[in-house]
Order: C-alpha cells, then structure tokens, then sequence
C-alpha cells in the first residue's frame, strides 16, 4: 500500500506565519500514507537547483488528501517554494523516512519537544498521540516543550489542542528564557518518554539528559541529503552498533532514520 | 515485439539496451526497484565493493550545486562478503546484465575482491581507479599511465569476467589514460568519473563538505564528458562506456554519437527516480524518428 513515488501535486494555500517561516497546505495522493514523522522531498522548478529539498511533515490531512509543510527559508530552493501561490504544480517524492514509534508513547508521560524549524513535525505526532491513531493506547500525558528564537510562536497555538504547551525563548520574550531543557527544569516537568525534533544542540542535551534519568528519547535527525530512498549514502549518522544494512557504524538516515532511539547514533 | 533493435555488445556481453547505472547512484538497484523496473535496464552497475567494509567519510557528504552535486561518500560498502551474500542474489532475480564495480585501496584489496568474484554469476567489473574521495582510493592508480597500466594488468590476470576500467577525467590526457588501459589488456573503459570540485559556505566560512573536495556530478560536466568519450573512443578499439550528465534520452544519444557503446545515469536518478526508464524509451523514440534499425549503428558516427 505505501509507495514511494514522486508526483506533482498542487499548493492549496500558503501564509508567511513568522519572519521567513512558511506554512504551506498541498494537495497530494501522499497524504494517504503520510506517518508522523516522515518527510517528503520537494523540487524546484528552478533547474539549476538539481536536489530536492527534504521537509517534514507539519500535518495531514487525510479527508481532503492534504499535506502540511512548515519550513524556513534557508536558501534558494525554498526562497522559490515561498513565492508560490494556490494552484501551483510542485513535484514532491515521498513519504520517506520511518516516523516516531507511536507505541511507544502509550500508557507513557510523554514530553514532545521542538526546536525551531523542528517544531513542525511535533505537531502531526501531537495529534497523533491525542487521537490514539496507532490504537496503542492512550498517553497518560502529553507535554509539549517548544523552543524559539522570540515571541514570533508558530504552530504553538496549533499544538495547544493536543496537550500542554510550554515555552522556551532564546531572547526572553516568552515562556522560559532560554532552551526547551531551561523551559523543563523552570517549569519543573517530568516524564517516562521523549520525542523530539530540534538542532544538533539541542538534540544532544536530550541524549544526555534522557540517559541521566533512564528515559527513552525517539530524535529526529537531519543531514544533507541527495536521493532520499537510501542509495546513495549521502546522509548517513553514526550508529552505535554495525548497522544492518551498511554493515559499518553509519545508517542513512532517509531511510533507517530520521528519528531514531537517541541511545542507538552517535551524535 | 520491439521493432527496433537496441542490443549492444561489450566484450562479447550483449546488452538489451545501452542503458545503464552509473556505479554509486544506484546501490544494488534495491532501493531504486520501487521507481524503475530493473528488467527494463541493459545493466545495473553497483556501488563500489571493497575486500572489507568501508566506513566512508564523515557527513556532510553531499552538497548541491549549480546544475549539479559535489559529493564525497567515500566508497562507504558492505565488503565483498556481505555483497555475494545479498546484493548478487537480489540482482539476479532480474532479467539485466551485473556489472560489479570494484574499489581499493592497493592492488591485493583490488585483486582480492575480483578472486571472490571469480565463481559469481556476475557479467562484467568495473576497476573504480579514480574515485576522487579516498585517499590512496585508487585516484592514484587512474592519473598516472604507468600506474594504470600496471594495475589493469594485475586485475585482468586474475579476473574471470571481462573487466572495464573506470577512467578519471581529472587528468591532462584522457587518451593517453584509455590507451595504457587498453595496452594493458581492460577489455572495456568507461568514463568520466567526477570531476575533483570544492564548496565553501561563505556563511559559516568552512568547506561545505567535510571532506574539503569532493567530486562534481550532474548536468553541469556533460560537455566535458562529451569531450573526453570522444577523445578516448577515437583512441582505442575497446568499447566506450560513457557518462557524465546525462539527465536524458538526447544526452544519452549524443554520448553514443561522440562514442560511446553504453551509456549511464548517474546523478539525475537522485533527481528524478524515473530517468532509466525515460531514456531507454526515448533511444527508442528517437531510432523510430530517424529510421534507425540497430542503435549500434549510430556508435561514434560523429567524427
């Protein structure tokens, strides 16, 4: 049933919901098989930008066969994605990448945690978790720790219909200020399980931190990527133990990853 | 039944069509069998496969560029163990050539992994003396005449399928390069390999790739590659592989024009999954428009 494939779909519609972040609704078969988690590939039509570009998925849509990406604008490829208006062809390859173990959250108190242009992904798996998707059973809570630069809070009222938000702000202007783990210790939360998406930074001092405490932390990775589907070992991360495809310490992360247990790479 | 006929011969291995992966953009076909049927190809040509396991270099590996990529992976592999174990077995259920491309760091990594080859339903190697991203890769083996004529030698004593060596295009004198492989006995070249790039991010002012260079691929080196099958197919008697660029049918047609007997994707199956199977309809498109019987009758007709 899942298939990856790449198709042209169609930009819904989209809005600038922060300082060069953008949020874009496209009509897509994909969203039939869209995980938590999982990305999709996205092509310019600016040919002499050969690669796609890798985006999370922010949420879907499955009714209306919508997909939902949030991403900043970081260099020209996804300077053009931010000037397409409704009705635009854009090509995508998808869906990629394994997801978050929903499982793993059932019975669990559980903290999702999203730094910056990682926090888009939070959201699907939010509301995955809230709606017991997996038939997994039910979270015994949902904590949503989010980081940002400044008061610009994109997606932040999104989340706050799937569990409890809590802010972290780099300059101070809301929430904590500081990082998500300021935002934890300030605000004095705990948990059994962490899933997590954000810069290396921050998905360091998660390992660390989930280590200390013997807790399970699922991160989502990132790394420059060229095919997406695992053949040309662009984007690999180191693993702990030899790998079962690669048979050397690097799983590649579109397709092994990209959320992997923090405890299994090297990072 | 096709009308057309779209067979090619190297060294005595008839292909179904010319078309085929460039070794490193394909894997074992595992991964790309979602998009492309592999019975449709003339051959898959594999990532390069090693004595040992590989790690390769650290991330990042790749890096884009103006109409093409820069990479260096270096050669990350199973071994060949791991490689007869489950990439032969998975790309025998097709109906395709295997062409297994073989990497080292020393003539015995080479020689030892074309011996455990020997007994292997494989169709042809491809020597990989000039990867530009290992050190003591090979890339040494590819840019001196004498050393590549004395490696081709070694190799081809001990192989027992007919052997291509794979030339790198970072050299002065791409002809001379094709004749030492000939002289030495390669039963077939194909090139270009990447050619040696560099990326700097001017934002974090560091290489963009952690290997400093890496090599260039993609639509932006097709005129180079053109070039160089040309100067190296008007050099030697030997078959011509040829890749470089080809985004297309129509680049696959002009390589075999500059000539080129086969002809292979590599950097545009990242970008578009589908390209194989594009080009092999659209040779066929093409004979069809020019009333072409045999595609090997347009090999090198351009002088």
């Amino acid at each position: 049933m899942e298939q990856k494939r790449k198709e042209t779909a169609v930009v819904y519609k989209q809005q600038e919901i922060a300082t060069e972040i953008y949020d874009m609704w496209i009509t897509t078969s994909l969203a039939a098989q869209a995980k938590p988690g999982q990305f999709i590939s996205v092509y310019t039509h600016d040919k002499s930008a050969l690669l796609p570009r890798p985006i999370s998925i922010c949420e879907t849509d499955r009714e209306n066969g919508r997909l939902r990406i949030v991403y900043r604008v970081a260099g020209k490829g996804t300077a053009e994605f931010s000037r397409y208006k409704a009705g635009r062809h854009i090509d995508i390859l998808g869906t990629l990448g394994n997801g978050f173990p929903l499982e793993k959250a059932k019975g669990k108190k559980v903290f999702l945690m999203g730094g910056g242009i990682g926090i888009p992904p939070m959201l699907e798996l939010a509301k995955a978790i809230a709606n017991n998707a997996g038939n997994e059973g039910q979270a015994a809570s949902v904590d949503i720790i989010v980081g940002y630069r400044d008061k610009e809070l994109f997606l932040a009222e999104d989340l706050s219909q799937y569990g409890k938000v809590h802010i972290a702000t780099e300059d101070g202007s809301a929430g904590t200020k500081g990082n998500v783990m300021d935002a934890i210790a300030a605000e004095g939360l705990e948990a059994d399980v962490i899933f997590a998406c954000g810069p290396m930074p921050m998905l360091r001092a998660i390992k660390k931190y989930a280590t200390e405490k013997g807790m399970e932390a699922y991160i989502s990775l990132e790394e420059r990527m060229a095919c997406g589907v695992g053949a040309c070992l662009g984007c690999v991360v180191k693993t702990r133990e030899v790998d079962h495809h690669s048979h050397v310490n690097n799983a590649r992360i579109c397709t092994d990853g990209p959320v992997y247990a923090a405890q299994d790479v090297e990072i | 039944m096709n009308m057309f006929n779209t067979q090619i011969t190297i060294a005595g291995v008839t292909f179904k069509n010319p078309v085929m992966t460039a070794s490193g953009t394909f894997g074992s076909g595992m991964e790309y069998s979602e998009f492309v049927d592999l019975n449709s190809l003339g051959a898959v040509v594999t990532k390069g496969v090693a004595n040992v396991p590989w790690e390769g270099n650290p991330t990042p590996r790749v890096q884009e560029t103006y109409g093409g990529m820069l990479n260096a992976i270096g050669l990350q592999n199973p071994g060949i163990d791991v490689f007869i174990e489950r990439d032969i077995p998975f790309l025998r259920q097709y109906d395709t050539r295997i062409i297994v491309n073989v990497c080292g760091r020393s003539a015995s990594d080479y020689v030892e992994v074309v011996e455990k080859l020997a007994d292997q339903p494989v169709d042809m190697l491809e020597i990989n003396v000039s990867c530009p991203n290992v050190k003591h890769g090979g890339i040494a083996f590819g840019q001196d005449p004498k050393c590549l004529f004395d490696i081709t030698k070694e190799i081809k004593a001990k192989a027992r399928q007919p052997i291509i060596m794979k030339l790198s295009p970072n050299v002065t004198d791409i002809a001379e390069m094709a004749k030492a492989a000939e002289a030495a006995g390669s039963d077939a070249i194909s090139l270009i390999n990447t050619i040696t790039g560099m990326k700097i991010d001017i934002h974090k002012r560091t290489f963009a790739l952690a290997n400093k260079t890496g090599g260039l691929s993609g639509p932006a080196i097709k005129p180079v590659a053109v070039r160089m099958v040309y100067q190296a197919a008007n050099a030697v008697k030997i078959p011509v592989i040829g890749m470089g660029g080809i985004a297309n049918a129509e680049d696959a047609i002009e390589f075999m024009l500059a000539g080129a007997t086969g002809i292979a994707v590599g950097a545009m199956n990242f970008v578009n999954p589908y390209t194989m199977a594009e080009v092999v309809k659209g040779i066929e498109a093409y004979m069809h428009r020019y009333h072409i019987e045999n595609i090997s009758d347009i090999i090198g007709t351009v002088k």
